[in-house]
């Protein structure tokens, strides 16, 4: 089964090596489920347009040349960033990416793990940055959704100071090189990208998935888990119908929301989930669901070895976690100074070998090969994937406005909230 | 009566007219800073348009009344309904066990009320999602029951109103206990008594008497528990699934997900209103006072 | 023991009496449940530092590590503080207005009930995101001291129901005859009426500090990046709860447990003694 790798039989990812390398305990592999990848706005990405990318930093106006010039060097950072999203010492207790980082720098990092969710993170700090103070972070993380665009249409974040960037220029995928969402880097650069299949427990579906079609089959009836981000959850329907989200129209959203209100109406969901949609795969409440890359492998790290994740024939949603500099940071340049030192092999590397999602380094392949010896993690298609394989991504669709926004909540909320 | 007396007398009757007064103030002062105020920009919210870009401008505008009761009245059906049936069903279950303390719990009454309150020293959070794991679908209890045939591979639990009345009526235990033990607590024996001699049958003093007398208890729980319940949002994301949605889960969407404010102010202000109601009539009905004195 | 007799006569019950006893016994044990199964799971291995659903091995490891994650420790003493401070300012500010509406009529009277009953009444959502929305005018910086305020805020009206309650049970005429023997109202609340609502006080007290400890909806308002215990683990419980979460609780709950056994051995002295 696993040299099934027909693209039209969708491409597998649960290869035995992969997983075990994926599995096996060199860190203590915990949650990377952070991810959110709630990804909503733009991004009709220009794949590969920058090959080993010429793109070069592009300078700030006049205004933000001056105050980021009257910035001092500060010996402090504040991070915030989404639950089990970076390496961990066995114990718990330590970050060895940020501890090399202080000691290269000087710079002590206030790690907090408070992002729990796009919308609800926005919602807390909009008011604030709107009210102009400081939400007390230098460095946030946000998925490529609304709320991104949104923050930006605000004028709540601080553009970047990319001469201070030069590893971004060098090392970067040019998968998130001067994405849609935000052209030419101006605010983000990216942390980590990810992807939204299927996941399921062959033993309860009693045979292989290979498409969203199957999300829709009656004879899992009360056991398929559906996601309740309505981005995520209108895209899948939009792929099973084999329109491209990106492309899509507000018919295309109708005729969507129309199969899934069906799909709730048979019966055939078993609830909306949040990022708890893996523990139901894990009990057994859900045979099947929507699911992000990277959740089943840590799944399997807890002892559930029987779940697995593809990528369906008709494609996958493609989504990006981007760090930027919220308005009122106290420490800018120190956030800079991280930004950069993070876009290098050895950092990068550290850490996607612990997280495991899409690392936005191409070059931390070979060190996780060759210094930190993982060849499982460092050849796996999700984690540094192919071309084949970002050939079979999907860009969520982007919204120009609020009312677009809306338009799109407005039609796929009533079904989750029936 | 001398002159000193006369004024020491008036400065009484003053201090007595104006003590309420100073006695309230602190509170007055408090809650009118960190309540009423708020309260009221908020619904002053329920009416404003525009959207979160350009912001939100107060302007009269009434017609998301019409649309948050057009779009959204199975939810706030729903929630007043599994309110008042989980309430309900709080109480019958309770009932019973306040009886059995106050009337038979001797020395140990204390201790006994304590037993039963003492889950509530664990978060709610907690509770609830011990009750999703003890539920599960191939969990220690149906997986079991599963693999020994007594129930169908496919059945569950979760996810269905079933599992949130249950966790809603879990969660309100506490609050429905305990003025129900107060209640019959305060009950005289003597007339409980008298009343056996005169009824003679059990039943009869428990219908007759008992129950009456309890119903100062049966209504402030009520009360409590309901108004809790009305506008709980845990338990529907935690044990919920398609089809359980409350109006709280809607106004938690709308603050923080659409971040249409008006909609969840709204809709606060429709929620709010219903509740105000439902203590207004029960007000009118059984009095004041008694809610003050046992909604605790 | 005499007077009203507490217990009723037990004879004629009897069968009623034990079915009650039994299905107390049973209900006892339904609230327990989830208790037993996080107690149970507190000493579940954790491989991936997340609680698992399934048993993979006995261990005390969480507990050896108990307090192993700073920011989840930190959390519960944020808890603690915030219900601590609560509680006794909460009784403070409410203890007059508690004696003002049971002892005077007065203007205004019926203006603060409805006060006191929206303040109860008003779902959590709204009281958090109003708050949340005062601070920002106000340029408050979101932290332990915005919780501080919400949660008196909502535990006054707690506290001033349960404290009128015991106040409303009083004989005014104490106050009275304080004063014609010549205390001034200062005295005469502090040596009469105060030991007689302490009862009160303390109850409202130790519901102002239930209620704070547990409340989720509010603080996630006004919390701004501070954490509180329930907050903590409402967050976590999305990625997967770690048994440091677990382990806490079970010590919180036997800490509990242990005032109860206290409570109740000191009450069988008491009875034995009064017996004898």
């Amino acid at each position: 089964m696993t040299d099934e790798k027909s693209p039209n039989k969708g491409f597998r990812l649960d290869d035995p090596a992969f997983i075990r390398g994926l599995t096996q305990p060199r860190l203590t592999r915990r949650g990377v489920l952070g991810a959110g990848a709630m990804g909503m706005a733009a991004l009709a990405m220009p794949r590969f347009a920058h090959a080993d990318s010429g793109a070069m930093p592009i300078p700030l106006d006049a205004k933000w040349e001056k105050w980021w010039k009257q910035q001092k060097p500060t010996k402090e950072l504040v991070f915030a960033n989404w639950p089990y999203y970076i390496d961990v010492t066995d114990d718990g207790k330590k970050h060895p990416s940020l501890d090399n980082f202080t000691k290269a720098t000087g710079i002590d990092v206030k790690y907090l793990e408070t992002i729990q969710g796009n919308a609800p993170f926005y919602a807390k700090i909009a008011p604030v940055l709107k009210s102009g103070q400081s939400i007390g972070n230098d460095i946030i993380v946000m998925t490529n959704t609304w709320q991104l665009t949104e923050l930006m249409m605000q004028d709540f974040l601080v553009p970047l100071w990319q001469e201070k960037l030069p590893n971004f220029f060098k090392n970067a995928s040019p998968s998130v090189i001067s994405p849609d969402y935000d052209k030419g880097n101006k605010y983000t650069v990216t942390w980590q990208s990810g992807m939204t299949g299927i996941a399921y427990n062959p033993k309860l579906t009693g045979r292989e998935i290979t498409s969203f079609e199957d999300l829709w089959d009656p004879k899992f009836a009360g056991h398929v888990g559906m996601m309740s981000d309505l981005t995520e959850l209108g895209s899948a329907a939009m792929l099973k119908l084999g329109i491209d989200p990106a492309k899509s129209t507000p018919e295309d959203w109708k005729k969507a929301a129309a199969i899934l209100e069906d799909q709730k109406k048979k019966g055939i969901v078993r609830q909306y989930y949040d990022q708890s949609y893996i523990t139901a795969l894990e009990n057994g409440d859900t045979w099947i669901t929507q699911a992000w890359s990277g959740d089943v492998f840590q799944a399997h790290a807890k002892g559930f070895k029987d779940l697995k994740f593809i990528v369906p024939k008709e494609g996958v949603m493609l989504w990006h976690d981007n760090m930027m500099i919220p308005k009122g940071a106290k420490n800018p340049l120190s956030a800079l100074e991280w930004m950069n030192f993070y876009y290098t092999a050895e950092t990068a590397g550290l850490i996607e070998d612990y997280v495991n999602y899409i690392c936005p380094v191409p070059s931390a392949q070979a060190y996780i090969k060759d210094v930190i010896k993982d060849a499982d993690v460092a050849d796996s298609p999700l984690v540094f994937p192919t071309k084949e394989m970002y050939a079979k991504t999907h860009d969520f669709y982007t919204f120009k406005s609020f009312d677009e926004y809306q338009a799109w909540q407005s039609t796929f909320s009533p079904v989750v909230q029936g | 009566m001398s002159a000193t007396e006369s004024r020491a007398a008036r400065l009484r009757g003053l201090g007595r007219g104006a003590a309420p007064y100073l006695l309230s103030l602190p509170s007055w002062a408090y809650l009118t800073a960190f309540f009423v105020v708020p309260m009221a920009a908020m619904l002053s919210m329920s009416l404003a348009t525009g959207n979160p870009i350009t912001g939100y401008v107060f302007s009269w505008n009434f017609a998301e009344f019409g649309r948050a009761v057009s779009q959204y009245d199975t939810q706030l059906l729903r929630s007043f309904g599994y309110g008042a049936l989980s309430t309900f069903i709080t109480l019958v279950l309770t009932y019973p066990v306040a009886y059995w303390i106050a009337f038979y719990g001797g020395r140990h009454k204390g201790t006994f009320l304590f037993l039963i309150l003492l889950p509530f020293f664990v978060s709610f959070v907690i509770r609830t999602l011990a009750w999703q794991f003890i539920l599960a679908d191939q969990g220690f209890l149906f997986g079991t029951l599963k693999q020994l045939h007594i129930l169908p591979e496919r059945f569950y639990l979760l996810s269905s109103t079933t599992a949130v009345i249950g966790g809603l009526v879990y969660n309100s235990v506490a609050y429905y206990i305990l003025p129900l033990y107060v209640a019959l607590e305060k009950i005289d024996r003597r007339v409980v008594r008298a009343a056996g001699d005169l009824y003679a049958s059990p039943v009869a003093t428990f219908w007759k008497v008992i129950l009456p007398l309890s119903a100062p208890g049966i209504f402030a729980g009520f009360l409590l528990v309901f108004v809790t319940n009305v506008g709980d949002f845990v338990n529907a994301a935690v044990l919920g699934g398609p089809g359980t949605t409350m109006i709280g889960n809607i106004i938690q969407y709308n603050f923080f997900d659409a971040q249409n404010y008006p909609m969840a102010a709204t809709l606060s202000s429709i929620l709010m209103f219903l509740l105000i109601v439902c203590i207004y009539v029960y007000a009118r009905i059984f009095g004041a006072e008694q809610i003050q004195e046992y909604a605790a | 023991m005499s007077g009203v007799p507490s217990t009723l006569d037990e004879g004629r019950r009897g069968p009623a009496r034990w079915l009650l006893a039994v299905y107390s016994g049973l209900f006892l044990i339904y609230t327990l449940v989830p208790i037993a199964v996080m107690i149970t799971f507190s000493f579940n291995q954790a491989p991936n530092g997340r609680v698992s659903l399934r048993w993979i091995g006995f261990t005390l490891d969480s507990y050896r590590h108990a307090f192993a994650i700073a920011d989840l420790t930190t959390a519960l003493i944020h808890s603690l503080v915030v219900a601590v401070v609560a509680m006794i300012a909460s009784v403070v500010i409410a203890t007059p207005l508690a004696l003002a509406l049971a002892r005077y009529r007065f203007r205004g009277k019926s203006a603060t009930d409805v006060v006191i009953f929206a303040d109860i009444a008003a779902p959590a959502v709204v009281v958090g995101a109003s708050l949340l929305s005062l601070f920002l005018t106000l340029n408050l910086p979101r932290g332990l001291f915005t919780i501080f305020i919400a949660h008196i805020a909502f535990d006054i009206a707690f506290a001033v129901v349960v404290i009128r309650a015991r106040v409303a049970t009083l004989d005014p005429a104490l106050d009275r005859a304080a004063a014609d023997l010549g205390a001034t109202p200062w005295v005469a609340f502090w040596t009469v009426t105060f030991p007689l609502i302490l009862p009160g006080i303390i109850g409202a007290g130790m519901l102002a500090f239930a209620l704070s400890i547990d409340d989720l909806i509010i603080t996630s308002f006004v919390a701004g990046q501070t954490l509180t215990f329930p907050l903590w683990v409402y967050g976590a419980v999305k990625t997967g709860i770690p048994p440091q979460v677990f382990v806490l609780s079970t010590l919180i709950f036997l800490g509990g447990a242990l005032i109860a056994v206290l409570n109740s051995v000191l009450a069988h002295r008491a009875g034995r003694r009064a017996a004898a």
